[in-house]
């Protein structure tokens, strides 16, 4: 990095009003005496006449002191950064100088302009000249003619929906979202068993249409998504539908707009669409994880392409998914769950919890098939007009929980093979059993999100090898 | 003219950069090859002749023409080509 030398620093560039206003003072300053070197942005003759010009045309200088307006004016000594200005302030400029009536024909203030190596994209750019940021990934050249969105589709990069062409400015600015360094590993991926650095998951990031200030999240997702227990590789090659469901918990959700309210399972919001997207293309591109490939699923599932939301914390009678799981409410954490689709649950006439929870049932006993146990978790997304019912009634989430347990139990009788005229079922040894439950202990799971008016909750039904033989949920908290 | 867009690889760079060429045919027997004539001066003197030899040998063969040979095959004739012959070639000729 090059240094400035000791005395009076100032960046201009000739196309800023204000570095021409103060153009006279340049000479003053110097025959005053003052130690004064000017770096020029944009005319390496300009300021006229001045003998200690540094072409600063390649913004070297102005990138390493992080300029980001002309004129600045920068005092140093014993190679310390001591002061800086910026823009034209008469009383500021005299005052550091000790020149009393330096400028006393212009006036007082005027602003500066925004420096070049502040430009946007520029920043990034610069990065990457002058070593500040170091990039490991293989470059790949798309000739001129050739549309870079096609050359994604055409390498295999893709969902199947166009992504952002992952140009090496936008993945440094993709990098700035987190502290983390680009050659960090962050895990390894499955099924290829890759170990996958921040930079490569930047690189994912921004094909799908992340900012920056996502970034966090998509490394946490990354994270959980390489836990052992989560089971990345079975879950991704079973012929099952379910893929990784990414629920966000803590400050985080606001601080990038995620949605928990209005189609909170849907469309339309960019942090939900691309946080879920970014995992899914990291096992895709960097795992190798593809349809027909290891991917194996028969029908696979809509959220294979994105399943991602923010549970709605601010509007609920109950503590949060995370709070439940050891977190304090203030850290933020994303839990993935082996899951997919959205089954319904329409209760428009129960004003009781006692009855809104036997519908609950009712449909959390389809989960998987009628006649299945304790296979597959679920998760219950309960809407706000249902969540009022439980609300007034001083019903907790763990009251709904151990309700729904209750509910959610058969006779060995109708569950095995062949009862009720249907082969598929538990084997015949549970026959004498008679208290079955639908769902292991810990195999359900509550969440508070969606619009205020509608009285539809959901269930996201898991993949059926749930639990310690498959794929349990894991929690990693958003550093 | 814009300059050459760079994009960096997102993947684990297991495979080289560059598309691969398919496998080429070990023989082509029981195959049906297509002959592209791409519109290039000369080039279905080659072709045709290249046809006839085919013929003899008792080869299945089908002959297409592109329009121009400016431009990319339009698609229509693209997926006539695959999906009716397993091996084609072309004759770039002047």
């Amino acid at each position: 990095m090059k240094r400035l030398p000791e005395g009076f620093s100032l960046f201009l560039k000739k196309a800023c009003p204000t570095c021409v206003l103060i153009e006279p003072l340049i000479q003053r300053m110097s025959d005053a005496g003052l130690p004064l070197t000017v770096y020029s942005q944009d005319d390496p003759l300009f300021p006229t006449g001045f003998a200690r010009i540094i072409d600063d045309v390649n913004l070297e200088y102005s990138f390493h002191q992080r300029i980001e307006t002309v004129p600045t004016l920068i005092l140093t000594r014993e190679n310390k950064e001591v002061a800086r200005l910026a823009g034209w302030h008469r009383e500021e400029w005299q005052a550091l100088t000790g020149l009393n009536e330096l400028g006393a024909d212009l006036p007082g203030y005027r602003p500066g302009c925004g420096a070049l190596n502040m430009e946007p994209g520029k920043t990034e750019e610069l990065a990457l000249q002058f070593g500040a940021v170091k990039l490991a990934a293989r470059r790949i050249e798309v000739a001129t003619m050739v549309d870079e969105m096609e050359t994604c589709f055409e390498k295999g990069w893709t969902d199947g929906l166009p992504v952002i062409p992952p140009t090496p400015q936008r993945v440094v600015s993709m990098l700035q979202g987190t502290r983390r360094q680009p050659d960090e590993i962050v895990g390894v991926i499955p099924p290829n068993n890759v170990a996958c650095s921040v930079e490569k998951v930047a690189i994912n990031a921004v094909m799908a249409g992340c900012k920056p200030e996502y970034l966090p999240v998509v490394l946490a997702t990354v994270e959980a998504a390489c836990l052992d227990e989560f089971c990345m590789h079975g879950l991704l090659a079973t012929t099952y539908f379910s893929s990784p469901v990414v629920i966000v918990n803590g400050p985080i959700r606001q601080a990038i707009q995620m949605n928990s309210g209005v189609n909170a399972l849907g469309q339309g919001n960019r942090a939900n669409a691309t946080i879920g997207r970014a995992l899914q293309l990291v096992i895709r591109n960097i795992g190798g994880g593809v349809p027909g490939g290891v991917d194996r699923a028969t029908l696979g599932s809509p959220g294979k392409f994105t399943f991602c939301f923010a549970e709605d914390e601010e509007n609920s009678p109950w503590e949060s998914l995370s709070v439940q799981k050891g977190y304090a409410p203030d850290t933020s954490t994303v839990t993935l769950f082996p899951g997919h689709g959205v089954h319904e649950i329409f209760d428009q006439l129960s004003r009781t919890p006692e009855s809104l929870a036997r519908s609950m049932a009712g449909c959390l006993a389809t989960v998987v098939h009628p006649k299945i146990s304790m296979a597959a978790d679920a998760v219950v997304v309960v809407c706000p007009e249902h969540v009022s019912v439980f609300k007034a009634a001083g019903w907790s989430k763990q009251r709904l929980l151990d309700e729904l347990h209750s509910l959610l139990q058969m006779s060995g009788r109708q569950a095995v093979r062949g009862a009720d005229g249907i082969a598929e079922g538990l084997p015949e040894s549970f026959a004498a059993d008679p208290q079955i439950p639908k769902f292991k202990t810990d195999g359900l799971m509550i969440v508070h999100a969606g619009g205020p008016a509608g009285k539809f909750s959901a269930v996201i039904s898991g993949w059926v090898a749930s639990g310690a033989t498959g794929s349990q949920t894991v929690t990693k908290e958003i550093e | 003219m814009k300059e050459n867009a760079v994009l960096l690889d997102p993947t684990a760079e297991l495979s080289p950069a560059e598309r691969e060429l398919l496998p080429r045919p070990e023989n082509l027997s029981g195959k049906t090859i297509g002959l592209l004539d791409i519109s290039k001066a000369r080039g279905e003197v080659f072709i045709n002749r290249l046809g006839e030899l085919m013929a003899a040998e008792g080869l299945s063969i089908r002959h297409y023409k592109k329009p121009t040979f400016a431009r990319v095959a339009p698609l229509e004739l693209y997926q006539q080509i695959v999906m009716e012959c397993q091996v084609v070639v072309e004759a770039l000729a002047d």
